[in-house]
């Protein structure tokens, strides 16, 4: 402590000096995540910011942004397209999400019971979540050709039932992506709902069975409710990646991004699309936005749950 | 008058006394006074080997200039461009793909040809009539080094399999639609084991109907400026019910059999493929059978074809010694003896009609039926050329996997696609 008492911290004695403890911890914590702050605040905050704006010009790269108001937003709900995709972004949620739940849910509950070569079979499930989902949806995509080559439909075919067109359909091509989605989540969430049961302390469950409680009520009544905060986790990370989803669409439909006929396309797609081809910065900041305000109102949403707890 | 000719007199002076000073010291020290240039290309192994080697034989011819060749992803490319212009940093000469240029020259990326060194009546007369696609208001924006045209490639042995003459391949559409019946395989279940024709919409098949088959039924893609939409008609219905009738009324392919139609090909599993020049170096490694190549079928005795190309063309910040040097090396480039590289090493035919046009390509089996069909060729302006082409694989799809009447794909297509143009040109 004595290294302290430097001749620089002498001079600042005065005002310095007289701060609390508390006070002083204070600033030097400021000072300290001053650097992250800022480097947040340039790299999240500005852009973001600068987004909002951008939505409200009509900027293409090439040219100066002029400003045209709501004009984006006038065309975005006026596009036909927009509500599609808009649909299609809510198919991948609202059915994505509960299935992966559910799926994750029942492996991770009789997984828990395994007691046989627990480790190989959970690492295989986690397998998946560790290779690219670009190479992931390559790989799928070659399983939902048509005969002769596809996997799936040579499987079908040998159980006698007629080759499905899957990815070429308008309406089998979003519940296959959608799988394949599911698919290559289901490992992590399989992990943290197992750690979750685990942190379930064993004693609950010694006492329900003396009191004589079946299985299927101690599931009810104990697993259940007190996996809550870990399910909640799962439901909202879970949604913000169907809220999201790009890769397996754009990997599995690249002859046609988001086709056929616009039948798999998500938002995030819509954005880049928007963007990168057609160079339309503002209508695609606009789309931004949009998926901005969803994905903020599922967090906020997230939190006011959390709070009920 | 009098004043004017004092001042040009003058400035002929002083530039003499520039062009006196600028050999002295080019002449004295080389590399003190080398400039240089960028390239901007997309990658493409064989387009960058073959453009490494006219660099090399173009610095040899002048020294002072480098060509420095920077290639980006072809995904990425019109991105990159546009991100350096926003920088200040674009290349001196880039590729751009003729369907481009329109965006090009309204993002202010590209600059005209100086017509004192590149004369239009030379252009007009040495060049394939396709090369108009690069005018605008009288002035040419680009060069081609080299040009595509599409054919129709077929497999031999799968002629010869099905009973067909492997030398005689389809000349009319009807002879097309006999052959790919007699090659095609399906199982018990219906589903296909070998196609007669690989379809591929995304690929090649919109460019075949929108600007070959639709012209062979009589009609027009887009009116003579290319301002309008011209495709909603008796012959643009006739024309897609031909195509989408090979998969719904014919059964003789399906969209999607083996994920692409150049794989459907190339695994020997199609009988044919509508198919461009630039497959050729693809197509030339396979090895499990014999395949060959002819002009497009034709319907009623008339011919058809699309030509395309990427043209190369000055950038918009090119000024002074720079712009001169890429002056220099955009005629190089589109000289003979580039395009003679071009050929050997890319396959790409040649721009220009002598080199093109010789005795030895015309009849060669391979590249013959592609030159040929340059002779009839036709470039249709494009302002927006991914969004167009969505609008034909939307109007396709409709018709194959909604069953949408074809006149009303054809209307709502055509309404969608002058909405583009229309876009474009209030820009």
């Amino acid at each position: 402590m004595t290294a302290l008492t430097s001749p620089r911290s002498a001079g600042l004695s005065g005002p310095w000096g007289r701060l609390s403890i508390a006070t002083k911890q204070i600033v030097w914590a400021w000072t300290f995540l001053a650097l992250p702050v800022l480097f947040f605040a340039a790299v999240r905050f500005y852009p973001t910011l600068e987004g909002f704006y951008l939505s409200l010009t009509d900027w293409d790269l090439l040219n100066e942004a002029r400003f045209i108001g709501l004009d984006n937003y006038r065309k975005l709900f006026a596009d036909p397209v927009f509500w599609q995709v808009f649909a299609n972004t809510f198919a991948y949620l609202v059915f994505g999400t509960p299935i992966a739940i559910v799926l994750s849910f029942a492996i991770a509950y009789y997984l828990d019971r395994v007691t046989v070569l627990h480790g190989l079979i959970r690492a295989l499930y986690f397998l998946p979540y560790l290779t690219t989902a670009a190479a992931m949806a390559w790989v799928w995509r070659w399983f939902y050709q048509p005969p002769p080559i596809g996997v799936i439909n040579s499987i079908l075919g040998s159980l006698g039932i007629p080759a499905q067109p899957f990815l070429r359909s308008v309406d089998q091509a979003l519940p296959a992506i959608m799988l394949t989605a599911i698919w290559a989540h289901l490992g992590f969430q399989i992990i943290i709902f197992m750690a979750g049961l685990r942190a379930i302390p064993t004693s609950y469950y010694e006492a329900a069975r003396i009191d004589g409680l079946g299985e299927g009520a101690i599931l009810r009544r104990i697993t259940i409710p007190l996996l809550k905060p870990t399910t909640v986790f799962l439901v909202v990370f879970s949604s913000i990646g169907f809220l999201r989803i790009f890769d397996q669409v754009y990997n599995m439909t690249s002859n046609d991004p988001g086709g056929p006929l616009n039948s798999t396309k998500p938002l995030v797609l819509m954005i880049y699309q928007t963007a990168f081809s057609s160079y339309q910065m503002g209508y695609a900041a606009a789309q931004t936005v949009v998926l901005f305000v969803i994905l903020f109102s599922i967090s906020m949403a997230q939190l006011w749950i959390l709070r009920n707890r | 008058m009098r004043f004017a000719t004092i001042a040009r007199l003058a400035l002929r002076r002083q530039l003499l006394a520039a062009a006196i000073a600028l050999g002295i010291l080019s002449s004295g020290s080389v590399g003190a006074r080398a400039v240089e240039i960028q390239y901007w290309q997309y990658v493409f192994d064989t387009r960058v080997q073959a453009m490494s080697e006219v660099i090399k034989q173009f610095e040899a011819e002048n020294p002072g200039i480098t060509v420095k060749q920077v290639t980006f992803p072809y995904a990425d490319y019109q991105t990159r461009l546009i991100a350096a212009k926003a920088a200040g940093r674009g290349p001196d000469v880039m590729q751009l793909f003729y369907g481009w240029l329109d965006t090009f020259i309204a993002g202010k990326l590209v600059q005209p040809l100086p017509k004192a060194s590149f004369k239009d009546a030379e252009i007009e007369r040495d060049f394939f009539p396709i090369v108009s696609a690069m005018k605008r208001g009288g002035q040419y924006y680009g060069l081609p080094t080299a040009v595509r045209s599409m054919a129709l490639f077929y497999n031999k042995d799968l002629f010869q399999k099905a009973g067909l003459d492997p030398d005689k391949p389809p000349q009319t559409l009807d002879e097309l639609v006999a052959a790919a019946k007699a090659i095609t395989k399906r199982d018990a279940a219906g589903n296909f084991q070998q196609v007669g024709m690989a379809l591929d919409i995304a690929r090649q098949d919109h460019n075949w109907w929108r600007e070959i088959l639709l012209r062979q039924y009589g009609g027009e893609s887009y009116s003579a400026d290319g301002s309008k939409v011209a495709y909603n008609s008796e012959a643009g219905a006739r024309s897609l019910e031909f195509y989408t009738g090979l998969q719904k009324l014919h059964r003789v392919g399906q969209e999607g059999f083996m994920d692409e139609g150049q794989a459907a090909f190339r695994g020997g599993l199609a009988g044919m493929v509508v198919d461009g020049t630039f497959r050729i170096a693809s197509y030339k490694t396979i090895q499990g059978f014999k395949w060959g190549v002819a002009e497009l079928p034709t319907q009623d005795g008339r011919k058809a074809n699309f030509g395309s190309y990427f043209a190369n063309a000055i950038g918009a910040s090119a000024t002074g010694e720079k712009l001169a040097a890429a002056e220099k090396f955009l005629a190089f480039i589109s000289s003979e003896k580039a395009m003679t590289i071009w050929l050997d090493k890319v396959g790409e035919l040649p721009a220009r009609r002598a080199v093109a046009l010789t005795e030895a390509n015309i009849k060669d089996p391979i590249y013959g039926p592609f030159i040929r069909g340059l002779d009839y060729a036709a470039t249709p302006p494009m302002v927006d050329e991914a969004a167009q082409r969505q609008v034909s694989i939307d109007m396709i799809n409709t018709v194959l996997l909604k069953n949408t009447p074809i006149t009303e794909a054809l209307a709502a297509a055509a309404t969608r696609e002058q909405a583009i143009l229309d876009k474009f040109k209030g820009k």
